[in-house]
């Protein structure tokens, strides 16, 4: 077996060098996202004090079930959350700048240009009415204010460099015309248009088939050391995030509950949800007869336990979990878990900020 | 046993559906106006202070009690046979309520189950009912409804019969299109995997899940037709007089508004008005309120 | 003897577009598929869409009716069954699908729902039904009040229990089960695989197990099928196939699957194209338009289903010892033959 993936690897770009700035390329500091009902009267922290970091040229992967957060989370990064949603507390440093404090204006310069989203659906990414050309030429168009025939150029390019066959045909047919694999590729391309230094990917390839998710996936790391962007995977399939990321983030009931190279976590989990997790994946030539499963049931975000969330299903459950909800400790390098386990050896994580410790 | 799976706990008893409707956004207001509509209409005849059919002619073209020359006897007057208005009315909504809701029931229940058989049936059936949809549609509703009054005679339970046959085209389309949906839904395909029967399937699968539509489709299609009964008793062929009814008020006192009678019309207008908004505003809210797509979180 | 045998199923559908039915063609969803799935054991059929696993499902719980071939249950050909025959097929296979929001009737309550099969098929009293109904209940592990309540009181996994027990109520011999856990979240995906293989153990249960998670479908399944384009390409015992499989679309199939850690890694086989229509399927292989493996044989002749060490591959690259050693240079081996 070849040997591990560095924790963090930094992808340098063909061509043009882009100034490098020091720090993470976006840090999540005590993000919370609340969700509440028209009366007022139900809460749902659907994204709880959560605290990231990801380098530039770094994939990060943030794994979750539903209710997890890990959707709201991209929604609110990019700040398109619906109405009932709020920021309630955080800050979101994108290469130094707080995008909590940031006006809609300045974050439509900002999506689509410096951080690009890709969805899970490519037929609903896609508008109907409007061809390939039209739709992968539009970010640029307004974010440069290219005219015309250069954005139409410039998404032929694109179109070639996502390996779409005869790009010159395909510009100008509609989304309904092509496979499910190629509206994926068409989406991807319209995500790295103008070139942004961030790309959040929700889910994309669970709608595609396996031997497509795998030319999509291999795309995807192409595009990424050619143009040097950091990726941040959201999904629920740990098998992603052992193939693509360096980093990984473990959701639980709206809180990270484990973070830290992805090597690390899966040879030693410290939260025993993530622990869980990986014992029940089913193993391809592993011939045990029962998979370890998750007693339980995942918790109701409007009507969390007091404690920790997962505790009433979790093995190594003792009396401190159930009465107070552990902070995130850190227990070594760039590793963090929110569990009252990892409290022995470990100093909590607002002391870790403070020194500076990557 | 010896399967060692474990016990699930189940979430808390949610609440029962009546509950589910919360009282947050409720339209109290147009529930109330109905009603109280109904309840006048039930109990008319301990209500209406005098006789709606037979006045006497000394007491002729009284106005409100408000107006100069108006008495408390008749407190909103009288018309041109002397009757009193407020009577008149009151029988009245027995009328709409009774002719509006039987109409719509007739209605639905025709369209509902065409729409049904239409929809999971498919091929020919479907053809031939939709056929007779289309055409059906194509006859110029009031037209046509006037067209049977005159042949089989005003009556109140005609006029009923009358609408419900204009009216069941609606629901019909509105149903065959939910069906298709419904019809490839997994638990249809299971229950054709569990051996049952066309008929069972349609009884027990389609047709509780497409009531809550019939239901939202019946309060909004309940204006319609009170409005054309109104119609229709306006042209003089709708409910026989002496019986009292919105419409029928309304097409007798049209001559009287030029002469300043203006109670005689407007007061029946209104009431119809009222009526129609209270449905309508009612069945927009149980159109979100019963489709749990449209609910908000 | 075999739970149930398929021989030569066909499956063709006709397909017209256009606003006048203009364009005619016909989609072969499933051409000349055969396999065999014994008592108390899994097959597993993978393959990705247009494959025709879908419609595979469907003829074998008679919701759509073959083209050409047969399909034999415990020896007998299902188009010869009378009325009471086909009865008798209808109660002893039956299905769980994938999705647990759509499988049950949100209007029926629980008990309803899992006794519906029973009270079609047999004349049970209320009592007697009732009390089948938390025997099962008891079954996939679900608490006796659940029978009152309706399916949107429930998670995910739980509703997909209530949709095992209704497959259970007849006691049938053969479950198809299609993406049974593909909707549901990770960590439940394991408790309904172990309920799964207990019930099988429990009761003699045999299934048709269609997902597209290799390792899952690996896990479960005592022989697997691979399907391309309405063919089976590959078969045969489960671990085997998954370790070393023969035929090139299996093995690309195999090294997309996922990695379940970092440090596993797979020869990277990546397919070129996409995968094409099942309305006009390549002349010859219908994989070899894609296949990196490919001679001018492919284009030609089609493989027929041959038996390769105890496996049925549907391969030219296997056709005799002179393509031995293609398949050795092809796989990178220096070797002259």
């Amino acid at each position: 077996m070849s040997s591990s993936i560095p924790s963090s690897v930094s992808y340098e770009p063909t061509g043009q060098r882009l100034p490098v700035k020091t720090g993470p390329l976006l840090e999540l500091e005590n993000l919370s996202t609340h969700y509440v009902s028209s009366g007022g009267t139900r809460v749902v922290r659907a994204v709880d004090q959560v605290s990231l970091r990801i380098n530039a040229g770094e994939t990060l992967g943030i794994v979750g079930e539903s209710g997890s957060g890990k959707s709201t989370l991209a929604l609110t990064i990019l700040r398109v959350l619906p109405p009932a949603a709020r920021i309630v507390e955080g800050r979101m440093l994108f290469d130094g700048e707080d995008l909590v404090q940031k006006s809609d204006a300045e974050m439509r310069h900002i999506r689509g240009k410096r951080i690009a989203m890709i969805l899970q659906d490519p037929m609903a990414s896609l508008n109907p009415l409007f061809t390939i050309g039209d739709q992968v030429a539009e970010p640029i168009r307004v974010h440069e204010g290219a005219g015309r025939a250069t954005a139409w150029q410039r998404a032929r390019d694109l179109l070639k460099s996502v390996r779409i066959p005869s790009p010159e045909t395909r510009v100008t047919q509609y989304p309904h015309e092509m496979s499910g694999g190629m509206r994926q590729r068409i989406v991807g391309a319209i995500g790295i248009s103008c070139e942004p230094r961030l790309l959040i990917a929700d889910e994309p390839t669970t709608s595609l088939d396996l031997t497509i998710q795998a030319q999509y996936l291999n795309l995807l790391r192409e595009l990424q050391r050619a143009h040097g962007l950091a990726l941040i995977f959201i999904t629920h399939n740990l098998g992603i995030v052992a193939k693509m990321c360096d980093q990984l983030a473990v959701m639980y009931a709206g809180r990270v509950v484990e973070s830290g190279p992805v090597s690390r976590i899966f040879n030693a989990p410290v939260h025993p949800y993530t622990e869980a997790l990986l014992n029940s994946i089913p193993r391809m030539g592993d011939s045990a007869q029962r998979l370890t499963a998750i007693e339980g049931q995942p918790p109701d975000l409007a009507a969390l336990p007091r404690g920790c969330a997962f505790a009433p299903r979790c093995d190594r459950v003792f009396d401190r979990c159930r009465v107070e909800a552990p902070p995130e400790f850190a227990p070594a390098g760039r590793r963090t878990a929110r569990c009252w386990l990892a409290a022995a050896d470990s100093t909590p994580s607002d002391m870790l900020v403070q020194s500076g410790t990557a | 046993m010896a399967i060692q799976t474990e016990i699930i706990g189940l979430p808390p008893r949610s609440r029962s559906r009546l509950a589910a409707l919360r009282f947050g956004d409720f339209p109290l207001i147009p529930v109330l106006i109905l009603g109280c509509i109904a309840l006048v209409a039930i109990f008319a005849n301990l209500l209406a202070p005098h006789n709606p059919e037979i006045g006497s002619l000394a007491a002729r073209f009284k106005p409100p009690f408000w107006q100069t020359g108006g008495s408390t006897k008749y407190l909103l007057g009288t018309d041109q046979l002397g009757r009193d208005v407020l009577s008149r009315l009151i029988f009245g909504a027995r009328v709409s309520m009774i002719v509006g809701f039987t109409a719509v029931i007739f209605a639905g229940v025709i369209g509902t189950t065409l729409g049904i058989i239409s929809g999971y049936l498919g091929g020919w059936v479907d053809q031939v009912i939709m056929r007779l949809t289309d055409s059906w549609l194509a006859l110029p509703g009031l037209t046509f409804a006037i067209f049977l009054a005159a042949i089989v005679g005003p009556s109140m339970w005609n006029i009923v019969i009358i609408l419900a046959v204009t009216y069941w085209t609606r629901y019909a389309r509105v149903i065959r299109g939910e069906v298709l949906s419904l019809k490839e839904r997994e638990f249809v395909r299971l229950a054709i995997v569990a051996g049952c029967s066309k008929w069972t399937i349609m009884q027990r699968h389609i047709l509780p899940n497409v009531i809550n539509s019939a239901i939202v489709l019946g309060t909004l299609m309940l204006g319609v037709v009170i409005i054309t009964e109104a119609t229709l008793s306006f042209l003089g062929i709708g409910v026989p007089p002496p019986q009292a009814a919105w419409g029928l008020m309304l097409s007798d006192g049209k001559q009287s508004l030029m002469v300043g009678r203006w109670w005689l019309s407007v007061l029946p207008g209104c009431c119809i008005m009222l009526m129609v908004l209270s449905a309508n505003i009612l069945g927009d809210w149980l159109r979100v309120k019963l489709d749990p797509q449209l609910r908000q979180l | 003897m075999a739970v149930l045998e398929a021989s030569g199923l066909t499956k063709h559908f006709h397909a017209k577009r256009g606003i006048l039915g203009g364009e005619r063609g016909v989609v072969r969803a499933v051409d000349g598929i055969s396999f065999s799935i014994e008592p108390g054991h899994t097959l597993g059929v993978v393959g990705e869409s247009g494959c025709g696993k879908t419609t595979t499902a469907k003829l074998v719980l008679g919701l759509e009716d073959p083209t050409a071939g047969t399909i034999r249950f415990e020896g007998r050909d299902l188009q010869g069954l009378d009325t009471a025959g086909r009865r008798h097929y209808r109660k002893s296979v039956q299905a769980v699908f994938q999705d647990p929001y759509a499988s049950l009737n949100p209007r029926m309550r629980v008990d309803a729902i899992i006794a519906e099969p029973l009270v079609t098929n047999e004349p049970l009293s209320a009592a007697e039904a009732r009390s089948r109904v938390l025997q099962l209940l008891d079954l996939v592990g679900l608490p006796s009040r659940a029978a009152d309540l309706f399916p949107h009181e429930f998670s995910g996994g739980q509703r997909q229990r209530i949709a095992i027990a209704r497959a259970l109520a007849l006691s049938p011999k053969l479950i198809v089960l299609d993406e049974p856990v593909s909707a549901l979240d990770v960590s439940i995906r394991a408790q309904i695989l172990n309920l799964l293989r207990d019930l099988q153990a429990e009761l003699g249960l045999s299934y048709l197990f269609i997902a597209h998670d290799l390792a899952a479908v690996a896990h479960m399944s005592h022989m697997i099928v691979v399907m391309y384009l309405g063919k089976i390409v590959e078969s045969g015992e489960a671990r085997t196939l998954a370790r070393t499989p023969k035929h090139p679309y299996t093995e690309a199939l195999f090294s997309a699957a996922l990695p379940s850690h970092p440090d596993e890694r797979r020869e990277e086989i990546i397919l070129s194209g996409e995968v094409p229509s099942p309305l006009n399927p390549p002349l010859g292989c219908r994989f070899h338009p894609r296949c990196p493996h490919a001679m001018a044989r492919c284009a030609d002749e089609e493989p027929m289903l041959q038996d390769v060490e105890g496996r049925l591959v549907a391969c030219h690259l296997y056709d005799a010892a002179e393509h031995r050693a293609l398949i050795r240079i092809a796989a990178g081996v220096s070797q002259v033959s």
